[in-house]
């Protein structure tokens, strides 16, 4: 016998190798390309906005964790790093430094440790961080870079507005799709990131590439990304064949705004999104709808991250109802 | 502008109104006559609401009481004879009348004298480890040492001692409700009378092996010797299955028992020091506690 | 495509070690311990005395009522003690010890008689004497065989399958007995067949054991009414319920049986064990373990005696390696961790597995991330984080109303939990929990 006592312990006695930790270093993975493409397009403002925002959720949980709450610090567990990345992702590059760091704050303290930390909060932490600054500061956090133009310069950054919010602009002013549509960047250039927006919604391109890689690596599954595309095409599309003059073809409404960084990274977390895969389904159609909506009848160009926060809240009550079918209940007699 | 004033004022006065009349007709539709002497009695139980009564409240006992014909069977713990007194001065009926008892732990099995052979790993609660195995010890009738009793205490009167392992009882916070009884999947934990100056005497031991296992499992082990029986003037000592046991009314707390037996087994309480012999003094036993026999 | 079930399920590592391993005689133990508890139900009776002298066979402990099974001695010697000894279930249970009488030769005699393919008796004999022979479910749930059996007048009943899953990890005891007694099985089979008039049976055997299908197509000839289905693999297809799902495409209801969609499911060891009771008038006293683990020097499979010490097994692969911290009664899935060496080998011992210290530690539970793999995995259609807090915090009722008997404890869902949570050790704490208040209330 060796020298340490027996284990006893209930079946099961294997383990997969899968742990939380995993799959958040995969998620972080999966968001580097387009880190880098937005490294590319900005430069090194983009490289300062993710650094602070990580920096400061990663510093925020520890404080809170350790003088707050006296409980466990878990920065190690890799949540509050894809806090951080995931609320850079959603800033304009030139966004103050203390903007992001009271984001950070939000995020972290309002959104997550107040909820109880990892696994309890309903709300999605960066999105919670972010539109707290989108409402607090509305003039900063729509002003967004021009790509390519203020790569050295934070402060005097030329600005410009996102497809989304040309789009808005021009109808309000009354013009027609084909007049806006000469301003707004090719599809082209909105797939590889030459537009101008929040900080990791640049190219589509990168974005779907970390998507893939997250279902290759089965964090996530192909439910809530492919339901709210389709959603948010199949939608817009409607509007755009009743009226093309005054809606916007369903392929900008894709690959503009936030459409792709919400549906594989932001939607998909884990923590504030339903358990079964009906649900998840039902939770993808919901947001997209509200997208729909908010991007065509309401005052903000984006809707994205208001129709994810609104539909965390109805995640219990989706799991409540779309339950997975029990094995053997209700079954047609098949006996023959 | 006197106009939008007045218009408030009639809108939020007749709101007021409106509301008053629901509130009224609601109270007179939905009311239900409760007993006045339900809530006399609820105020005079002692609102613990630990369930020790084996009703879910305190307001569910005070029901019980008054519409049972019959309470002689049922009993306060945590009242006791004042409250049930009380109770019964207040119903006119007769109530049962009864020592109060105070939890005692059948097991002194700590780490020192009870040597673990395995390692448990999982949730660290006595009921599901009780489920899988019988113990990290070689005993199985022991305590598990996860606590599930002090969990439920809702009097802050256990704690886990660090050092040992086991839970310790602070006599004088304890109610007697039964929690920690109903909680232990071992049944360590005896309701026994509480004599005068809580002075106890009982077997803290559950161990039904056979001498020479029950020795080897925990140094502390009753092995069944009968010593005590035989000793013991009274009859007051049961053995069954290995074990002996102090019939809590039968004993005169004479103490005879507790010296001869050759395991220390047999637990004294609160008694004070018989015989000045030099022992070291154990490490800080707690005065609340139950006093370890020091006269080994 | 090949069969399986629809609904959850996992792939962990088969490390099937011992599959090229034949079927050794493992060594006469000198002592066994025969617990008198050794199914589901309720136990047998002792017959026996201290002193006593016991053939091989004899009846030690004779069954304490219908859902209870004979135990039989499993080797020639005399009963020492009646002693109280550990088992499986972690608690000191009943034991009868007997020290072999190493100069009887009966003990030595070879128990490998030549394949009989007549059966020549009637359907009711058949089931008495599989009574008597105190055969009980094999495949690990020890489930006595006869209540199987007895089905009510009018029950319709058109499919026998026989369990060749083993999708347990590591076990190889019934692919093994696949290999070597496949003809012996399928007359097992037809004594079945013919003793409660089914007309068609299906064995289910998954992939991964090419052999074992092989050797059944090749024995099976075309009008034989029993079919092989290969299966593809995944964990718990060796479930009754998964298995009937995967091969049949019926589903058994909740709560029900696989009776109640005219099936009757047995392993295939039962039906070995079976074919001897019948056939060589062999009651269950010797099944087939496999003693298995990464670091053993030599792991494989054996006849093993029941009441064997663990001790002996291990002995017998070369013993226990260095940095050993955990041993197994079972396989890694649903097998129970043993607390020491002296329990021993019962009807329902399937496999030994030793596992070291890299493998053997639980990792530390992390809150729950609610990721809804382990819904996702589960092949019952619950929601196993769902029923872990509901019995965390006592809330039994809603725990039943959310279908928490109906989980067949395969361990899918604390498989995969990437937080590390006791998912299974609450779930089973509430179905226990469930139980007691559904007694309590009648």
């Amino acid at each position: 016998m060796s020298a340490q006592p027996i284990i006893v312990s209930a079946s099961p006695h294997v383990h997969s190798d899968r742990t939380s930790k995993k799959l958040m270093y995969d998620v972080v993975i999966a968001l580097i390309p387009a880190f880098l493409v937005s490294v590319y397009v900005f430069g090194i403002s983009a490289l300062i906005v993710t650094s602070v925002a990580i920096i400061s959720c990663i510093l925020f949980e520890y404080v809170i964790q350790k003088y707050l709450l006296k409980t466990d610090v878990t920065i190690t567990d890799g949540s509050a790093l894809i806090t951080g990345i995931l609320l850079a992702f959603n800033l304009p590059s030139n966004l103050p430094i203390w903007m992001i760091i009271i984001g950070s704050l939000v995020a972290i303290g309002v959104a997550k440790l107040s909820f109880g930390g990892l696994g309890f909060n309903i709300f999605n932490p960066a999105l919670v961080g972010r539109v707290f600054l989108l409402i607090s500061f509305p003039v900063q956090m729509t002003s967004w870079p021009t790509a390519f133009v203020n790569n050295t310069s934070v402060v005097d950054a030329v600005t410009g507005a996102t497809s989304l919010g040309i789009i808005k602009e021009g109808l309000n002013m009354g013009e027609t799709m084909t007049e806006i549509s000469a301003r707004i960047p090719s599809s082209t250039n909105m797939l590889f990131g030459f537009t101008s927006g929040s900080l990791g919604e640049m190219s589509a391109l990168a974005l779907i590439l970390g998507g893939l890689y997250l279902m290759l690596r089965k964090v996530i599954s192909w439910h809530i990304p492919v339901t709210l595309l389709a959603t948010i095409f199949i939608m817009t599309a409607i509007f755009w064949v009743a009226n093309p003059e005054h809606y916007a073809n369903p392929l900008i409404h894709l690959l503009a705004g936030g459409a792709i960084l919400g549906a594989f990274f932001m939607a998909t977390d884990l923590v504030t999104s339903p358990m079964t895969k009906k649900g998840m389904v039902i939770f993808a159609i919901g947001i997209g709808i509200i997208t729909v909506v908010i991007r065509l009848f309401g005052a903000y160009p984006e809707g994205i991250s208001f129709a994810i926060l609104i539909m965390n809240a109805f995640v219990p009550l989706i799991n409540k109802f779309f339950k997975p079918r029990r094995f053997g209940a209700k079954i047609k007699s098949k006996i023959v | 502008m006197s106009d939008s004033v007045l218009y408030s004022v009639i809108l939020l006065a007749s709101l007021g109104m409106v509301a008053a009349v629901l509130l009224y007709v609601v109270s007179k539709k939905f009311y239900v006559f409760e007993n006045p002497l339900i809530a006399e009695v609820d105020e005079i139980l002692p609102s613990a609401n630990c369930g020790g009564c084996g009703s879910p409240g305190c307001k569910a006992f005070a029901e019980r009481l008054v519409n049972t014909e019959d309470i002689s069977d049922l009993f306060c713990p945590v009242g006791g004879n004042e409250v049930m007194k009380q109770v019964a001065a207040i119903l006119g009926k007769k109530v049962a009348e009864k020592d109060a008892t105070v939890a005692v732990l059948r097991c002194q099995g700590g780490c020192d004298v009870r040597p673990k052979t395995t390692e448990y790993q999982g949730p660290r609660t006595c009921a599901i480890s009780a489920m899988i195995y019988s113990g990290e010890t070689d005993c199985q009738y022991g305590c598990l040492g996860d606590g599930d009793c002090v969990k439920v205490c809702k009097f802050d009167a256990m704690y886990m001692d660090e050092h040992t392992g086991l839970p310790v009882i602070i006599t004088d916070k304890c109610t007697s409700c039964g929690a920690c009884v109903e909680a232990c999947p071992r049944d360590i934990i005896e309701m026994r009378p509480k004599h005068k100056r809580d002075l106890k005497i009982f077997v803290g031991c559950l161990n039904e092996d056979k001498a020479g296992i029950a020795k080897k499992a925990c140094d502390v082990a009753c092995i069944g010797c009968s010593k005590c029986q035989e000793i013991c003037p009274k009859d007051a000592v049961l053995m069954a299955n290995n074990l002996a046991y102090i019939d809590p009314i039968m004993c005169t707390l004479c103490r005879k028992c507790v010296e001869v037996c050759p395991t220390n087994s047999i637990i004294e309480t609160n008694f004070p020091p018989k015989k000045v012999k030099k022992v070291e003094p154990e490490a800080e036993v707690n005065v609340e506690s139950i006093n370890l026999k020091t006269d080994a | 495509m090949l069969k399986t079930f629809p609904k959850g399920g996992i792939h962990p590592p088969e490390n099937k070690i011992t599959a090229s391993k034949g079927i050794k005689k493992m060594t006469l133990p000198k002592v066994v311990y025969v617990p008198i508890s050794q199914h589901i139900g309720i136990p047998a009776e002792i017959t026996v005395g201290v002193k006593d002298k016991v053939d091989i066979g004899q009846v030690i402990a004779k069954s304490g009522g219908f859902m209870s099974s004979n135990i039989h001695s499993p080797v020639a010697g005399t009963v020492t003690k009646l002693d109280k000894i550990i088992d499986t279930s972690g608690y000191k249970k009943q034991c009868i010890v007997i020290r072999t009488d190493l100069k009887d030769e009966s003990n030595f005699k070879d128990t490998e008689y030549p394949l009989k393919t007549t059966i020549t008796l009637e359907p009711k004999d058949i089931l008495q004497k599989i009574n008597d022979s105190g055969i009980v479910g094999l495949g690990g749930a020890t489930f006595p065989s006869h209540v199987k059996l007895s089905i009510k007048e009018g029950t319709k009943l058109d499919h026998l399958i026989i369990n060749g899953v083993e999708c347990e990890p590591y076990l190889t005891a019934d692919h093994r007995l696949m290999l070597e007694k496949a003809e012996e099985i399928i007359v097992g089979i037809k004594i079945l067949m013919f003793a409660l008039h089914i007309d068609n049976a299906i064995i289910g055997i998954e992939n991964n054991k090419a052999d074992a299908i092989e050797t059944f197509k090749k024995i099976i000839r075309k009008d034989d009414p029993i079919k092989i289905a290969a299966l593809k693999v995944k964990y718990p297809q060796g479930g009754e319920k998964q298995l009937v799902r995967a091969l049949l495409n019926r589903e058994v209801p909740k709560n029900g049986l696989p009776l109640d969609v005219g099936v009757i499911v047995h392993n295939v060891g039962t039906i070995f064990a079976i074919y001897q009771a019948i056939q060589h008038n062999i009651p269950l006293i010797e099944r087939v373990v496999t003693v298995t683990g990464k670091k053993l020097e030599n792991p494989s499979n054996y006849w093993v005696k029941i009441g064997t010490p663990i001790t002996d097994l291990v002995n017998e692969v070369g013993g226990l390696p260095e940095g050993t911290r955990k041993i197994v009664n079972g396989g890694p899935m649903m097998g129970k961790a043993i607390k020491n060496m002296d329990v021993p080998v019962t009807k329902g011992t399937s496999g030994i597995l030793v596992i070291s210290e890299d493998e053997a530690s639980r990792g530390e539970p992390k809150n729950c991330i609610r990721c809804g793999e382990c819904v996702d995995v589960c092949p019952m259609g619950l929601e196993p984080h769902l029923l872990m807090n509901l019995s965390e915090k006592g809330m039994y009722e809603k725990a039943s109303a959310e279908d928490i008997m109906t989980c067949i404890e395969c361990g899918s869902c604390s498989y995969v939990c990437p937080s590390h949570r006791p998912l299974l050790d609450y779930i089973r704490f509430g179905k226990n929990s469930v139980k007691k208040m559904n007694t309590s209330k009648n």
